[in-house]
């Protein structure tokens, strides 16, 4: 019989039962306190919408290009950057940001409704789109490339979908197909375009790796209404997305358009991936939408927090690339915005307070050093047990003996609870004493093991050799309230399966080398000392 | 915009181009051929085992690998390359396994960090050193297959074997078809059905890593063919093809390769006609390959499923009256 199977008949043993899987309740929970929390949103995007529509309406009209620059050092490029002179400079830091912004916003929902290779699919698939464009009129028209590029990824994404409802062909292959394949056609008409004999074919290769020298007053007027669009669509139906994202099927029963409110997102992600086709590419305009939401998604649980970091996140690689890549002079914009972006990731991999790496090692080092002194802590009960609470010295031969350990191991665990306030040591280091801290301690693990133990043999029907094992394990992580339910469960009840005595709050409370006479209390309901 | 699409005239496009001097097209072909074959092989198995993204991110990220061995080797030689891309292969893996390991992330967005970053660093690679690798941004996107007869031949005993990167290919695809005919049982057992497989003793985790190398090793030979892109058009569209319309593995591999040979030809005459990239055009026959297999398997599938409901009413019709 498995143990765990009894485990979900009180609130505490719920609670044991997510410890093992932490991911999920924290979606959950940021559902629900978000819902309650989305005014915050509100507040805040109107006031960054206001500030880009002032930087949109202040920009002169008319600008030269960042191409028509001369070979310059290093020092003045950044210079030339910085000091904003050049219209062209800001015209395509601008647009980097904006994009960056849009990216991000709409990054946030693929990566929380795991669809991030949506949006690498629906990416490549722009480009037959992009050429289409181009020869409608034969120029680089914003608007034409905007209309046609949009078309393109709504059409591959439609594709996927009919290729997934129509053949036993599975979602990752049909993304894949529907990616290569336009891509190829794309590829195809944008090579033909390159050997047309006629027609300004200038800056149509740019859509490739992209380049924001090549951004103009046309582009980033586009990109401010897209970007305001995303802003003003998300902060409206911020419920309607997060419940739509998070958990759909409450999202149906309780009335949302959810079909609706899908093809929506997709249409606002065609557009922000359109609009930064001309700065990052069609090849890693998928790195903007999703690295900067993944590197937020580590950071916070809160929808609006993560959507607002992502936004900020997005800014900041769509400005250090642009940066990057005019000190390089015309190196491809695309590919540093992305590098910037892997690096915010990676801080956030390494250094993110709640899921960064380090943190997670750090909390993993703590609780397996909480359990070892645990462990020794019940190991010199036993020792204490053994000789009936005889004296209040433990030496490190008889705690070796007992843990089948070598004896500098175990001066190294006494060490540690030392330093913990556990235990003191003898001066010549040969005896171990217990601190009433670490006497409460000891008891209420060796309390904990037992009563599991009881619980499992009593309640559970488990066999009293099976039960070891699991409570060795149980020991550490049952709360407090768990174990009054077990009290509860169990009630007036003095001995493990093994005929051992359980540890009782008298005991705790009467310390170390009292002598064990009297008769064992009850369990009261208001066991406070331990946990 | 008239003169856009060229007019079409059929002697240029499809007798020409074999009856040119030099066999250059033939080449062409063959070389199209090697690479839709080695890649559809592979591509399969990625298929069944719902990797084609993993497909996708790997031949992406290849590229600074094959970036840094050009720089680090000073050369195009084969052996640089290909252990550069091994490198680059086996870092991606790692990335996308330690991104989805340690953090809440999803293997999804883990794939699609992976696989971008590496690219991006690629793609400066090769811009910031493009005199020195001999590779340019438009050859890493859609290859040069057009230059495979202009290149150097390989003689062995006097016999002509062909252009370098094509006896190259045919070594790849040879070593790749022995593999997988060495090998089927694992990777039948192992794709089809993990827990069988564990239990007949196969590793799946060699299974794996071995098909990952594989993969890595087909991609960087068909990189200067077809660029990085292109090859995923390469790993997915014959396996795909070759899914819909049959569902035994031996069938579908075979179906794979009669997939390489019908696209690399029709995309030759395409190519020829539009004057486009061929690489491009071979992927776009093959698409068009694939949207024909689909209508006839939907078309086939939806009038059996006409024809059956019909059965069951003519079958309802006579058993309801022996019923009353």
């Amino acid at each position: 019989m498995r143990p765990e199977a009894p485990i979900s008949f009180a609130p505490g043993f719920s609670r044991l039962s997510r410890a093992a899987k932490p991911h999920l309740p924290c979606e959950r929970e940021t559902l629900c306190s978000s819902l309650r929390r989305h005014s915050a949103l509100r507040c805040l995007l109107p006031h960054l919408l206001s500030a880009i529509s002032y930087l949109l309406l202040c920009i002169p009209a008319h600008a030269a290009r960042i191409g028509d620059i001369s070979e310059t050092s290093l020092w003045n490029q950044a210079f030339r950057f910085f000091t904003f002179q050049d219209p062209a400079v800001r015209y395509a830091l601008l647009g980097s940001m904006l994009l960056g912004i849009s990216c991000g916003l709409l990054g946030s929902f693929i990566v929380v409704r795991k669809m991030a290779l949506v949006g690498d699919a629906l990416s490549h698939a722009v480009l037959p789109g992009v050429a289409l464009g181009f020869l409608w009129n034969m120029s680089k028209d914003p608007v034409a490339i905007f209309a046609g590029a949009t078309l393109a990824g709504l059409i591959g994404t439609g594709v996927v979908h009919l290729l997934k409802q129509t053949t036993r062909l599975k979602e990752d292959t049909a993304l894949g197909l529907v990616l290569a394949s336009f891509f190829a056609v794309g590829i195809c008409l944008l090579t033909m375009i390159q050997r047309l004999p006629t027609g300004n074919k200038s800056g149509i290769d740019k859509f490739l790796f992209g380049q924001a020298a090549a951004i103009g007053p046309g582009d980033v007027q586009l990109m401010g209404v897209v970007t305001g669009l995303a802003v003003v669509v998300i902060t409206l139906l911020y419920k309607e997305f997060l419940v739509t994202s998070f958990d759909a099927q409450f999202a149906r029963v309780s009335g949302f358009p959810v079909q609706a409110l899908h093809y929506a997102l997709m249409l606002l992600l065609a557009f922000a991936v359109v609009i930064a086709l001309q700065a990052v590419g069609v090849v890693l305009v998928s790195a903007m939408l999703i690295t900067p939401a993944a590197a937020a998604y580590l950071l916070t649980d809160r929808m609006h927090r993560m959507l607002l970091l992502a936004a900020l996140f997005g800014l900041a690689a769509g400005a250090l690339g642009a940066f990057l890549s005019f000190l390089g002079n015309n190196l491809p914009t695309g590919p540093f915005m992305v590098l910037a972006a892997t690096a915010v990731f990676g801080a956030a991999f390494l250094f993110g307070p709640r899921h960064g790496v380090i943190a997670r090692w750090w909390r993993q080092r703590n609780r397996s050093a909480r359990t070892q002194r645990e462990n020794t802590l019940k190991a010199i009960y036993h020792v204490l047990e053994a000789r009936d609470f005889q004296g209040e010295g433990v030496s490190l031969r008889e705690l070796a003996e007992r843990r089948r350990e070598t004896l500098k191991d175990v001066s190294a665990q006494a060490a540690a609870l030392r330093a913990n306030g556990h235990a003191t040591l003898h001066e010549d280091g040969s005896q171990v004493f217990l601190t009433p801290d670490g006497w409460q301690r000891a008891c209420a693990i060796v309390r904990n093991h037992r009563l599991w133990e009881l619980y499992l043999t009593n309640e559970a029907r488990v066999a009293a050799d099976h039960v070891h094992e699991d409570a060795e394990k149980i020991e550490h992580v049952l709360g407090e309230e768990t174990v009054r339910e077990l009290e509860r469960r169990l009630g007036n009840i003095a001995h493990d399966p093994h005929g051992r005595r359980i540890p009782d709050l008298a005991e705790m409370r009467r310390g170390t080398g009292a002598a064990v006479t009297e008769k064992s209390m009850g369990y009261g309901q208001d066991i406070q000392g331990h946990s | 915009m008239n003169h856009f699409i060229p007019p079409f005239n059929f002697h240029h496009v499809f007798v020409e181009p074999w009856a040119q001097a030099g066999g250059g097209f033939a080449w062409i072909a063959l070389m199209g051929f090697l690479v839709a074959t080695a890649c559809g092989l592979v591509g399969n198995f990625l298929i069944l085992r719902r990797m084609a993204l993993v497909g996708d991110a790997i031949s992406h990220s290849v590229l600074p690998g094959i970036a840094i061995a050009f720089l680090v080797a000073k050369s195009r030689s084969s052996l640089a390359m290909f252990v550069g891309a091994l490198a680059a292969g086996v870092v991606t893996t790692v990335i996308i396994e330690t991104i989805h390991r340690k953090t809440r992330v999803k293997q999804d967005a883990a794939i699609g960090i992976a696989f971008t970053s590496l690219f991006a660093l690629g793609v400066i690679l090769i811009s910031l050193f493009a005199s020195k690798v001999d590779l340019d941004q438009e050859c890493v996107l859609y290859g040069e297959i057009a230059f495979v007869p202009l290149e150097e031949m390989v003689r062995v005993g006097g016999v002509t074997l062909g252009p370098v990167s094509v006896v190259r290919m045919a070594v790849v695809t040879l070593l790749l078809a022995v593999l997988v005919v060495a090998f089927y049982k694992e990777l039948l057992v192992s794709s089809f059905d993990p827990t069988l497989a564990v239990s007949l003793g196969i590793n799946s985790t060699v299974v794996h890593y071995s098909l990952m190398a594989a993969l890595s090793v087909v991609v960087v030979s068909a990189f200067e063919a077809v660029g990085a892109i292109l090859v995923v058009a390469m790993l997915i569209l014959p396996g795909a093809t070759a899914t819909l319309l049959s569902q035994r593995l031996p069938v579908m591999l075979g179906l794979t390769v009669l997939h390489a040979a019908l696209s690399s030809v029709l995309g030759i005459h395409l190519g020829v006609w539009l004057n486009c990239s061929l690489a491009a055009a071979m992927v776009v026959a093959a698409t068009v390959l694939f949207m024909l297999s689909w209508l006839i398997t939907s078309a086939g599938r939806h009038g059996f499923r006409m024809v059956s409901a019909r059965t069951e009413n003519n079958n309802g019709a006579e058993t309801t009256p022996l019923q009353g």
